[in-house]
């Protein structure tokens, strides 16, 4: 009986031990936040070269990659005069469906010209079904010189390791609008 | 008793103390489909603490629950205990669709998941991911604290046809 008591008590000394000594592993959410992984996948971001033409080429490689049918292109041909990306093709819509997105970074795999990636930033929840689809508004980098960037780059983005797969010559490009 | 819920008491009225102590007290119904109920229950684990909100108490009756997180793909057969669960819950009730599976079908775009959770409840509240990280399912919390406290009620069920989602 005295022995029982003397367990308990035993028991709950070493919670009381745990719970003074211990510090709190609460993360405060809304004030604090905690450091999300350097690789941590969110929003997509659609680049543009430094001089301002669009990387996508409107190929749809990323389209059939994404395995949640999320993403939703519509190439257009470029014009010579007035050129959007370097390629033959631009996207002239290029749609994802944020509920469908699952963040695997398959789009990110497939881009031959690494025009779609995903940035480290969380994605907030939706109220209505209506705000899912982000277009290329909302996903294109800004015209350089213009706003900064919302969000910053991809930390695989500017390794010094990667090289860019497909260097444009720079006499196909336009002279900087 | 017509407006009685408008008459003020000290400073306020009783509605705006009820929706704050709603706001407060949000007992989810302890559901789990899939594997965003690991996240859910990591949010309820100490690290994120769903209890700083008042949402800990999770509920094995959908009886004495107020918010259905639907955590994970419905497939068919769930369907309609999903809807049964949230017919047995008391007014008022919210939903949060969890995840992209929950919300669209996700992935599993197929004759066996049901493309939406919406499709069978009405739905308040969706969280992007596959599964959402604790924050995301705390932002989608704290959302719906929001939306009770401007005096929101459970949402119709109104889904968009194609033509408006596509192009609204």
């Amino acid at each position: 009986m005295f022995d029982a008591i003397g367990n308990i008590l035993k028991g709950l000394g070493i919670t009381l031990k745990i719970f003074t000594t211990m510090p709190n592993q609460t993360v405060g959410y809304p004030e604090k936040k905690r450091e999300l992984p350097a690789r941590y996948r969110g929003v997509h971001k659609l680049r543009r070269y430094s001089d301002g033409l669009e990387r996508c080429v409107g190929c749809e490689l990323c389209a059939a990659a994404c395995p949640a049918y999320a993403i939703t292109v519509v190439a257009a041909e470029n014009d010579p005069e007035h050129r959007v990306s370097p390629g033959e093709r631009y996207a002239e819509r290029y749609e994802i469906d944020y509920l469908r997105c699952i963040f695997c970074g398959e789009c990110e795999r497939a881009c031959p010209v690494d025009a779609i990636v995903l940035t480290p930033q969380p994605l907030p929840p939706f109220i209505s079904r209506r705000q899912v689809i982000m277009t290329k508004d909302d996903l294109l980098e800004p015209y350089p010189g213009g706003d900064p960037p919302a969000f910053h780059l991809h930390p695989w983005e500017d390794h010094p390791d990667r090289i860019d797969r497909w260097p444009v010559p720079q006499e196909h490009l336009p002279s900087p609008r | 008793m017509a407006g009685v819920e408008e008459r003020p008491i000290l400073f306020s009225s009783i509605k705006k103390l009820a929706q704050w102590a709603q706001s407060g007290s949000l007992w989810p119904a302890q559901f789990g489909l899939a594997c965003c109920a690991i996240e859910m229950m990591a949010t309820a684990a100490s690290r994120f603490d769903l209890s700083r909100f008042g949402a800990e108490v999770m509920r094995a009756s959908p009886r004495q629950a107020d918010v259905m997180i639907v955590a994970g793909r419905v497939c068919q057969k769930m369907a309609p205990v999903v809807r049964e669960l949230y017919d047995q819950m008391p007014e008022p009730k919210w939903v949060i669709a969890m995840g992209a599976c929950a919300s669209v079908g996700g992935v599993f775009n197929n004759y066996a998941v049901v493309q939406g959770v919406d499709r069978v409840v009405p739905v308040d509240i969706y969280v992007p991911g596959c599964p959402p990280t604790p924050e995301g399912l705390l932002e989608a919390v704290m959302e719906l604290q929001k939306k009770i406290r401007m005096g929101g009620r459970a949402m119709a069920p109104a889904m968009p046809s194609p033509e408006e989602v596509a192009h609204p």
